[in-house]
């Protein structure tokens, strides 16, 4: 048998749906080899070794690991700029991660309810007054996070053309190396430029936060604009994702669309995110790890130096886990997906990204209730060379 | 019902609190897990179990 290639392609017809290879695997041989830019890699498509192996700290998340597949084929920059804390192993990571838990602890986010609530239904006033139809990406499903993000880190949002295009340039798998490259830079210089000026005139926003720590010496100005671009990217990109992924599946699945029209039970909202988060897995392209030390799964033996991938695309639609997992079924209990990741390194602003597609799946169709589709779903372009998945567009009418 | 945690290894995710706000507690400095009863009462062993099933540091355990 030939090493298959990594990542997979998705089934023509069933754009939320992972490639049916993933599919096969899992059934009949959870632990394979798979080739990543010419390399070899183990791939693990079940939700409990997935889990296991997450939790696992002979694993590694350093790009720098002998072994660590890279989901570009490229190097890791030398100079360590912009690895951030999501590439680095504890104590490191630890130590760098607790220093911006403090803004995304439940009952701070809670506080931001009414403020995220009052930016959904603004949004919402200017779709009602503007065209008819529209990309729901470019005037919701974009700004809704971007103005959420910039608020929480001290951002302006006036620059929002110029950090969304690099951030796009930035996570576009199919972009060469340099574009990427460059948008990093942009961002990075965008972002010192900011923690200078914050150090200078502290508000009251997470990057100033941070300038305190740098003030103490805890930090260096450049770990600092590197965290802000971290979460500057993955404050707004995943979050957008979600709601434009998530509104066309629930436009194509009418049943479940009207469960959220419906209620106002703030449990059944909550319950609906669950399970459009395990059911989309915007971060399709898996979870990559490199092996510290030898461990033993299924009769194999990872070795010291190879590389893991974990996809949650996968792990998420394990049948053993999840009954029917190809269903969206908004009222079953899908609490326990991987979607978020697991282990130390699972997704730091998931309290944010919660609140505010429990605000805007509870608002937009209530408020909205006749919005569908504005073209065929064989015209909506969909991110398959992204690092997060989504659509590129999504022309909506009312 | 008896709950441990261990605050070395969380990673102040907060799933704890959002499955039993009534049980874990966040740190204000650090989002930290706190407990805010070690002895909860039986009618919350379902929130508790699934705290402990998503916390992603394993950082809690459950006695029965
Ligand atoms: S779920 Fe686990 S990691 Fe998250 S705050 Fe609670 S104890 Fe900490």
């Amino acid at each position: 048998m030939t090493t298959p290639a990594y990542p997979m392609t998705r089934a023509t017809g069933c754009p939320f749906d992972p490639p049916p290879q993933l599919r096969e695997l899992q059934a009949e041989e959870p632990l394979t080899k798979v080739n990543i830019f010419g390399k070899d890699a183990w791939l693990v498509t079940r939700y409990d070794d997935q889990r296991t192996l997450l939790a696992d700290p002979r694993l590694s998340s350093d790009v720098r690991q002998p072994g660590y597949p890279s989901p570009t084929g490229e190097p890791p920059r030398k100079d360590g700029v912009g690895i951030g804390f999501i590439l680095m192993d504890d104590p490191e990571h630890a130590r760098l991660r607790r220093m911006v838990t403090a803004p995304f602890m439940i009952k701070r986010i809670e506080a931001m309810r009414a403020g995220v609530q009052q930016i959904v239904d603004g949004l919402i006033d200017d779709l009602l007054a503007g065209p008819n139809p529209v990309d729901l990406v470019e005037a919701f499903a974009l700004p809704v996070p971007s103005l959420v993000i910039c608020r929480l880190l001290g951002v302006p949002y006036a620059d929002h053309d110029f950090f969304q295009q690099n951030s796009k340039n930035l996570i576009r798998m199919s972009a060469a190396p340099e574009e990427r490259a460059a948008a990093h830079g942009n961002l990075a210089t965008y972002l010192d430029n900011l923690v200078g000026e914050k150090l200078e005139n502290p508000a009251d926003d997470l990057l100033s936060g941070l300038t305190e720590r740098v003030k103490a010496g805890e930090l260096t100005r450049q770990d600092a604009a590197g965290m802000g671009v971290l979460l500057l990217l993955a404050g707004h990109e995943t979050t957008a994702n979600m709601i434009a992924l998530g509104t066309l599946a629930l436009l194509e699945h009418p049943d479940q669309l009207a469960v959220l029209r419906e209620t106002d039970d703030p449990k059944v909202v909550a319950g609906a995110v669950e399970e459009l988060l395990r059911y989309l897995n915007i971060t399709h392209n898996g979870r990559r790890r490199a092996v510290l030390e030898d461990i033993e799964l299924h009769g194999h033996v990872l070795k010291a130096g190879d590389g893991v991938i974990l996809p949650n695309d996968i792990g998420n639609r394990d049948p053993s886990v999840f009954a029917d997992p190809d269903a969206l079924d908004l009222s079953r209990d899908a609490r326990r997906h991987v979607a978020f990741g697991f282990g130390v390194h699972q997704c730091l602003g998931q309290p944010l990204a919660r609140l505010e597609l429990q605000v805007v799946y509870s608002t937009l169709y209530r408020r909205i209730p006749t919005l569908r589709r504005a073209v065929g779903l064989e015209e909506i372009p969909f991110k398959h060379d992204g690092a997060v998945y989504g659509v590129y567009s999504l022309p909506v009418t009312w | 019902m008896k709950v441990i945690i261990d605050q070395d290894k969380c990673v102040a995710s907060g799933q704890c609190v959002t499955a039993a706000a009534d049980v874990f507690d966040q740190r204000d400095e650090d989002g930290i897990v706190v407990l805010l009863t070690d002895n909860p009462p039986e009618e919350r062993a379902a929130d508790i179990h699934q705290a402990a099933a998503v916390c992603p540091a394993l950082a809690i355990v459950v006695e029965d």
